[in-house]
């Protein structure tokens, strides 16, 4: 009897821990849909007023395009780097891998404030304005210890024997690659460029030091916006982004098994 | 022979390049410019001098800063090891079928923005937020309380943050302990807690301690939570780097503080990695 009160009390409180980590999320997509002026409880009925509103700013929308530019570059460029680097530590041994592997992870332990800073110090000394290209590198430089990891661990369950079979049986080593190695690697591609994506689109903190008034992302306009209080608008505006965020991934899952049992 | 070290290198050049260029560079740039002096007129003057750290030293109100960003972080530590230990520990245990989608739930909050997730909870403990309106209309309170923008709302929020990756980090290390060992204990006469305690908690520590490690040092640099849920008096290390950089443009003060900030990081990961080692904490990211 005793082991039974114990575990329930364990399923409790976890329910309670999802209720904290989810509930404040919940508020925001409900309260996005009151149209209410001032965005609180109780819910004054249900109206797309907000969206209609967030969907005819203008500067919002820009930035919704600076936003989705940003994060794909940033995707194709680092996946690109990512797995050339994962291939080097999944297939090869050389001396000072361990060292190299945990210099390439180094950044996601150092804090966003001193990348910003230091990034943007190093171009203000090479006397280049904040443009574009420097919230790209920076994001690349960000998001590829993640990519890394992502990559890296599904290599792992790759085997090598199939590439060593293609290249027995004739196969050039070109051909190896596109036949079995690409195929073989694309739920790795495509996880790695939705992660990058993914951070790139959310990141904060770095991308004010690197953004200037005509190129802000979304969440910098947010945080712009904020500055006031908390209105619906925002509300709708997090709820846009939160669909955006989590529906891609289990878009690409789905779309990728759907692709494997094709094939 | 030799091709076979030109070749992994070759494909790990451009990350190894990109790191250097855009990371190492930068960071040591920060550290020579912390020993830079201010003109008057604004410009940066080239010196070697420690007047930019004496600065911060003066007097107490520098260094507070620093002491408060160092307690919200382990305030914020301590309270995800409260509250994750026990949802991760059920994960472990559990064998309902809906364990993989209750997993991906815990993972769902790293696919939101953290701006959305920090500032959701102005909607909450707002003066006309989701707490004080229930609290007012069941007749307990008449008018709100003050829950935000203090110390509580912004350890409150980067808890939130931060919980997933305590989560994980505690549930990959439980995971890995084989079951049959508390089996084993238990035949032997150890009650379930007992089994716990001298099993299943000491082999989950390298999990715990990597959790913590994460927490508090995305904690010691964060700059978004005080800004958000946070008075004029919340504010940490981080929020005062992008004052004297983006808002004064101190950049030999604002390098200064900046390498105060990562020397104490470096420290506790370096003083870290030598006893418990750093690969744990990658472990859990995949």
């Amino acid at each position: 009897m005793k082991k039974i009160t114990g575990w329930s009390l364990i399923r409790l409180y976890t329910i309670f821990v999802y209720v904290f980590m989810f509930a404040p999320i919940v508020a925001v997509i409900l309260l996005s849909f009151n149209p209410e002026q001032f965005g609180s409880f109780p819910m004054k009925g249900f109206s797309f007023k907000w969206y209609i509103k967030l969907a005819q700013n203008h500067d919002i929308l820009m930035a919704f395009k600076n936003s989705l530019i940003l994060g794909s570059l940033t995707a194709v460029v680092v996946t690109v780097i990512g797995i050339l680097a994962a291939i080097a530590f999944i297939r090869y041994e050389f001396p000072g891998k361990n060292a190299l592997n945990t210099l390439l992870l180094a950044p996601i332990m150092i804090p966003e404030v001193i990348l910003g800073v230091a990034l943007l110090l190093f171009i203000r000394w090479l006397q280049q304005p904040k443009s574009f290209l420097l919230l790209l590198i920076g994001h690349v430089v960000i998001t590829l210890p993640f990519v890394l990891l992502v990559v890296q661990a599904r290599l792992v369950g790759i085997k090598r024997e199939y590439e060593e079979a293609a290249l027995s049986l004739g196969a050039s080593p070109i051909q190896t690659f596109k036949e079995i190695t690409l195929p073989l690697l694309t739920p790795a591609i495509l996880a790695g460029m939705l992660f990058a994506f993914t951070i790139s689109f959310d990141d904060v903190t770095a991308t004010l030091f690197w953004s200037t008034a005509s190129m802000q992302t979304v969440p910098v306009k947010i945080f712009g916006m904020l500055r006031n209080s908390v209105s619906p608008e925002i509300n709708a505006l997090g709820t846009v982004m939160l669909v955006l965020t989590i529906s891609t991934p289990l878009l690409a899952g789905y779309l990728v098994r759907k692709f494997s049992r094709e094939t | 022979m030799q091709h076979k070290i030109w070749r992994p290198l070759g494909l790990l050049s451009p990350a190894l390049s990109a790191v250097f260029l855009l990371l190492v560079v930068p960071v040591c740039f920060v550290v020579v410019y912390s020993f830079w002096l201010r003109a008057p007129t604004g410009a940066d003057i080239p010196a070697f001098q420690f007047g930019n750290y004496a600065k911060f030293f003066e007097d107490f109100f520098y260094p507070s800063i620093l002491i408060r960003t160092i307690r919200v972080a382990l305030e914020t530590t301590v309270i995800c090891v409260l509250m994750g230990y026990i949802p991760a520990y059920f994960f472990y245990k559990t064998e309902t079928k809906h364990k993989s989608f209750l997993l991906l739930l815990v993972m769902l909050p790293f696919w939101i923005s953290f701006i959305i997730r920090t500032m959701s909870w102005v909607n909450i403990l707002g003066d006309t937020g989701l707490f004080n309106h229930l609290l007012i209309k069941f007749g307990i309170l008449d008018s709100p309380l003050a829950l935000l923008y203090n110390e509580g709302s912004v350890i409150l929020g980067l808890v939130q943050y931060l919980l997933p990756f305590m989560i994980l980090n505690v549930y990959v290390s439980l995971e890995g302990i084989d079951k049959s060992l508390t089996e084993a204990a238990t035949s032997l006469g150890c009650t379930e807690w007992q089994a716990f305690k001298e099993v299943t908690l000491p082999l989950s520590l390298p999990g715990l301690s990597a959790g913590c490690l994460l927490v508090f040092v995305l904690t010691a640099g964060t700059y978004l939570s005080p800004m958000i849920l946070g008075g004029p008096g919340n504010d940490m290390i981080a929020n005062l780097i992008f004052k004297r950089v983006i808002g004064t443009l101190d950049w030999p003060f604002g390098s200064a503080i900046s390498v105060i900030l990562l020397g104490i990081l470096s420290i506790i990961v370096f003083t870290y990695n030598r006893y418990l080692g750093i690969a744990q904490i990658f472990k859990s990211m995949q």
